[in-house]
């Protein structure tokens, strides 16, 4: 069910540098995880609504109003590189 | 005999502190040296400012003992450590928030502050909530303060060991499929998991928003009550906090279960429960019906498939919620010359392997080609839980039945193998799955380790269910068991003030 291939896709799709030991790990933990959970298929949910929360609250809305919030500085304070009020990331547009 | 300072409920300490027999500052210094001769062996905080909460205790003696003082006026609490501390370390148990001091408080620390509690510290936890055991802390793990060589359970385990052990009156935990149920089942306290949005989750760092809810853990079950009073109630900062008046829970705890009809889930009790277990709730059933409260089995026919609807719900849920852990706002960051490598390897190097496992887990059932076969799947059998409860709850007003299917196990007998992690999950995720409320209170002991009894209501009747945790207590005695590592240290028995 799970092999190499689907490993590495779903590392880069959630951002992981997986160690190659990681890699192997993972594929036999989560192909034995993935096979215990066959046991959903034996249930009929056609017809059956999914349930995204517990409860039903729907539309809660409130006053548009401004509130008092963080500052630039406090919002920043944990950043691990900031620079004139903005985080810093590497360069995201390649140049020639 | 009066139990030592370190070890008294918070509601005795409020009396004492009217009646001027003891004051915050004395008993602050009883849990200080109780935590300074058990946490070399317990390890059940990450964080603990002395001077600080000092400070807050002097200020609160004058005051803690006045008729209009708040609930909470001059008594120590512990918060897990995924509730974020304005200006304090808050890591949720990973290495890649080591360093973060969040600019604010979540809104239960807000509120304890405002209820007079003299907050100590942060305590550990499995990293970001996910784990059974707190083995999965990047600061390594608490153990079981019956028992050192086992694990206190998790993720609140440092919540429960430091309740347990005195080392606070009360602890804040936080629960996703049994985070505060299952560590307070191990450590012999009481712990309760809230209505889905009965409490704010505002400044709790989130791992699977749909489930997450933070409650009390305390050493009986008025003192729950205590805490849950001050913490609940409707907050304009979370949208999923429920606009429901908060009723006054210890005022609702009369003691009486008389005519109480009690569900036994029958699945709770299949194969895989260890037999002294299931003695010991039986037990607990026999004394609920000697107080008048009448017990027959009931179904809940899907429970078996809420562990595997969960397994996947909640990896899906924390695959986007960590999504934000990537190095540029908050924590760790690697250096890497482009932004993918960036958010990779601070991934790499931040994450512990749980984490991971789960991401990648969350990932899979979310991606295309499997969304429908895994997460579309686990949110239908999710609807067919909560009907089951629903359908339950149509003919009794309370489901009972085991919290865990074993006591306490050792460290290091799951942490290699994820499956036989997760089924310790298996008796408390379907309460998750539902949106009701839970609480585990202390009904016998297993080769010397505590065994929890799991009362579970219909929403937003936490009152209902702590009333009948109430009754149970006041005809037991489970609760007044100490485990032997806090004797000996954290004031003397005879209390009274110098």
């Amino acid at each position: 069910m799970i092999d190499d291939r689907t490993v590495a896709h779903v590392a880069r799709l959630s951002r992981l540098d997986l160690t190659d030991e990681e890699r192997t790990l993972f594929r036999t933990q989560l192909g034995s995880i993935l096979e215990s959970f066959q046991t959903l298929n034996a249930l009929d949910v056609s017809g059956v609504p999914a349930a995204a929360q517990a409860l039903g609250a729907a539309n809660v809305l409130r006053e548009d109003v401004p509130a008092p919030s963080l500052t630039r500085e406090e919002a920043l304070a944990n950043a691990p590189a900031a620079e004139n009020g903005y985080f810093v990331v590497p360069p995201v547009i390649e140049t020639e | 005999m009066p139990a030592a300072l370190a070890d008294r409920s918070a509601w005795e300490l409020r009396a004492q502190y009217r009646s001027g027999e003891t004051s915050p500052t004395e008993v602050l210094r009883a849990v200080l040296k109780r935590a300074a001769a058990v946490e070399s062996q317990l390890h059940a905080y990450l964080f603990l400012d002395r001077e600080a909460a000092l400070r807050e205790a002097v200020r609160w003696d004058a005051l803690a003992g006045r008729p209009d003082a708040p609930a909470l006026a001059g008594v120590p609490v512990a918060l897990k450590d995924n509730l974020c501390t304005r200006g304090w370390p808050t890591t949720a148990g990973s290495r890649i928030l080591d360093g973060f001091r969040p600019p604010y408080d979540a809104t239960v620390v807000t509120r304890l502050r405002q209820a007079g509690a003299i907050i100590l510290g942060k305590t550990n936890c499995d990293e970001f909530a996910m784990g059974s055991s707190t083995e999965n802390s990047a600061f390594g793990p608490t153990r079981n303060p019956w028992d050192l060589d086992r694990v206190p359970g998790g993720s609140s385990g440092g919540s429960a060991a430091a309740v347990a052990a005195g080392e606070a009156a009360l602890a804040l935990g936080s629960d996703t499929g049994g985070s505060i149920r299952e560590p307070a089942a191990f450590c012999g306290v009481v712990g309760l998991k809230p209505t889905y949005g009965r409490v704010s989750r505002y400044g709790l760092i989130a791992f699977a928003s749909s489930l997450d809810q933070i409650g009390p853990i305390a050493r009986d079950v008025r003192d729950a009550a205590l805490l849950l009073q001050v913490i609940a109630g409707r907050d304009p900062a979370d949208s999923t906090s429920a606009d429901v008046a908060v009723p006054p829970y210890t005022e609702r705890l009369s003691g009486s279960i008389q005519g109480l009809r009690v569900g036994i889930v029958r699945e709770f009790f299949a194969e895989g429960i260890e037999p002294a277990v299931a003695a010991a709730v039986r037990a607990a059933l026999d004394v609920l019906r000697g107080l008048g409260a009448t017990c027959e089995d009931v179904s809940l026919p899907h429970a078996p498939y809420a562990l595997p609807a969960y397994y996947l719900i909640a990896p899906a849920e924390a695959s986007s919620n960590l999504a934000r852990y990537a190095g540029v706002q908050y924590g760790h960051r690697a250096a890497a010359g482009d932004l993918y490598t960036l958010y990779a390897r601070t991934r790499r190097e931040g994450f512990g392997a749980e984490v991971k496992r789960r991401i990648m887990l969350g990932t899979y059932a979310l991606s295309a080609g499997y969304y429908d076969a895994f997460y579309l799947r686990a949110q239908r059998v999710r609807t067919l839980v909560r009907k089951d409860f629903e359908d339950a709850f149509a003919r009794f007003d309370v489901l009972v039945g085991p919290v865990t299917p074993t006591p306490a196990f050792r460290l290091g007998e799951k942490v290699d193998d994820p499956i036989q992690m997760y089924l310790s999950d298996i008796y408390t995720v379907p309460v998750n799955l539902a949106g009701v409320p839970g609480v585990s209170v202390p009904c016998g002991f297993v080769r010397g380790l505590p065994v929890g009894l799991q009362i579970i209501g219909r929403p937003f009747e936490e009152g209902v269910i702590l009333n009948a945790a109430y009754a149970f207590e006041q005809a037991t005695a489970f609760h007044t068991a100490r485990p032997a590592i806090a004797a000996g240290s954290g004031g003397t028995a005879a209390g009274g003030r110098a």
